[in-house]
């Protein structure tokens, strides 16, 4: 890992794990599978493994936080200490309180804070497994956990990433490419009102590749969205071939 | 203005449910003349509503309400209720005692306790205060005897029935009382713990088939089979 590829995209146009420039990863989504917490979800993408627990709304500790005429929205990105090759402190680091705020910052516009005010939801997001991405599956995963929370929402949010890798716009970048790569730009998106919530470039790129990168990161949101949706409604369709 | 889904069809959030002169019912939100559906649950259309039937959900306090709550804290006035909401309640002292009440000389922590559960009724709520409760009513009070069942506040309806025929039904069956918190707090109290049991089960049932039509049917058949089963067994043990 520690050694630079020589090249990230080969001679047939394929990526270092096989994929063409516009594939996504292998993604496995479920819903409720914590029974403590009130909502949950897990997903798999590529190496990612991701679990996200909500809470709430519930009475707000500190009190003083509590706001007269909103729900006050907080959210936890950790990263566990064996989620990466070289042991990660379990302390947040500067860059874990600022994706907290970015993946708080996304899913807000899509929950009707308005509606309980003087109460607190808690987001936790906890990455067992990290290979790139993880603030786009992060998205994915507390949106879903929020539904399945019973918190009443616009919509679901999905996020997924494009970037450059040598000289293509490539979809969903996994760690190298990421590192190595020469630009990472993570969307999120609110499907069915096609409102973005996120929108972030780190890198070089000029307008023309940026404007095709972020086409590219929608249609793998749209993409995404699909098994969203089929992992969220999966957890009830249980139920429902009883009356069938 | 055409719907999208048909009627019981699960949807999730940000579904698209329908477009034109409709209305939002629960569980749903318009915008730009379309409605959105805000929660996982069954999509309703009734005429010119559209309602979401929501597969999860908690609840919110509506004046008039009884419910069951645990107390979790014993205050110098009063007390405070986790009524399995967003909000806890608070239930004064003077609601409870209905002499002239001193702090000094009364304990009040000897009358209810933490971890007592209380029948109540919402006596005052709103966006801006917790919920009031009272128990100043016949049948209100400290509970003392029974098995409480808890479910998601969205099913209370279905296991309340159509005018109240499923919980008439599971009543009459097993010779039990059962007192329904709209907050989804569910009191059972029977002769025997059997028969306590067996309304458990049953309302075990509704919540896992909620949705389902013929329920109460079902319901009342399977009681009947338990209960046979039960006389046999007792038939059995006084043989041997």
């Amino acid at each position: 890992m520690s050694q630079k590829p020589e090249k990230l995209i080969d001679k047939k146009g394929l990526r270092l794990d096989g994929r063409k420039p516009e594939e996504l990863r292998s993604i496995k989504i479920e819903v409720g599978i914590l029974p403590n917490a009130d909502g949950s979800a897990y997903i798999q993408q590529g190496k990612n493994k991701i679990l996200a627990g909500v809470y709430g709304p519930r009475e707000l500790h500190p009190k003083h936080l509590a706001l007269p005429d909103r729900t006050v929205l907080r959210c936890r990105y950790h990263m566990a200490p064996f989620s990466v090759q070289e042991r990660k402190s379990p302390a947040p680091s500067r860059r874990d309180i600022e994706l907290s705020k970015v993946i708080r910052e996304a899913l807000e516009p899509s929950i009707f804070l308005e509606y309980y005010p003087r109460t607190g939801i808690d987001i936790f997001v906890e990455i067992l497994q990290a290979d790139g991405g993880t603030r786009c599956a992060s998205i994915t995963a507390a949106a879903l956990a929020l539904a399945d929370a019973g918190i009443p929402m616009r919509d679901l949010v999905v996020a997924c990433a494009a970037g450059k890798a040598d000289d293509t716009i490539v979809l969903d970048l996994m760690d190298t490419e990421d590192k190595k790569g020469g630009a990472d730009v993570p969307v999120a998106l609110m499907p069915n009102l096609n409102a973005i919530t996120l929108l972030q470039m780190d890198g070089i790129l000029t307008f023309e590749e940026f404007e095709k990168a972020v086409n590219l990161a929608l249609k793998g949101c749209r993409k995404i969205y699909t098994m969203q949706k089929e992992a969220l409604k999966a957890k009830y369709e249980s139920v429902k071939e009883v009356e069938e | 203005m055409p719907t999208f889904f048909e009627t019981r069809q699960l949807v999730a959030p940000g579904d698209l449910l329908a477009e034109g002169t409709y209305v939002a019912g629960e569980n749903t939100y318009k915008e730009n003349n379309k409605i959105y559906a805000s929660r996982l649950g069954l999509v309703q259309y009734e005429d010119k509503k559209v309602n979401v039937v929501a597969l999860r959900a908690f609840y919110i306090p509506k004046l008039g309400d009884t419910i069951i709550g645990t107390i979790v804290e014993v205050g110098f006035s009063g007390w405070t209720l986790d009524i399995n909401s967003p909000y806890l309640a608070i239930l004064r002292a003077s609601e409870v005692l209905s002499r002239p009440f001193r702090p000094q000389e009364n304990e009040l922590s000897k009358v209810l306790d933490v971890g007592d559960l209380v029948i109540a009724k919402i006596m005052a709520y709103d966006r801006a205060h917790d919920p009031r409760l009272t128990v100043g009513e016949p049948g209100l009070g400290k509970i003392t005897r029974g098995q409480v069942v808890k479910m998601t506040p969205t099913k209370i309806p279905r296991v309340i029935g159509r005018k109240g025929s499923m919980v008439s039904m599971i009543k009459q069956e097993t010779d039990c009382h059962i007192i329904l918190g709209q907050n989804g707090v569910i009191l059972i109290t029977g002769k025997s713990l059997k028969d306590e049991q067996l309304a458990m089960m049953a309302l075990r049932k509704i919540e896992c088939e909620s949705h389902t039509s013929g329920l109460t049917d079902r319901v009342s058949q399977m009681i009947k089979k338990e209960k046979a089963k039960q006389k046999e067994e007792l038939n059995s043990e006084s043989k041997t």
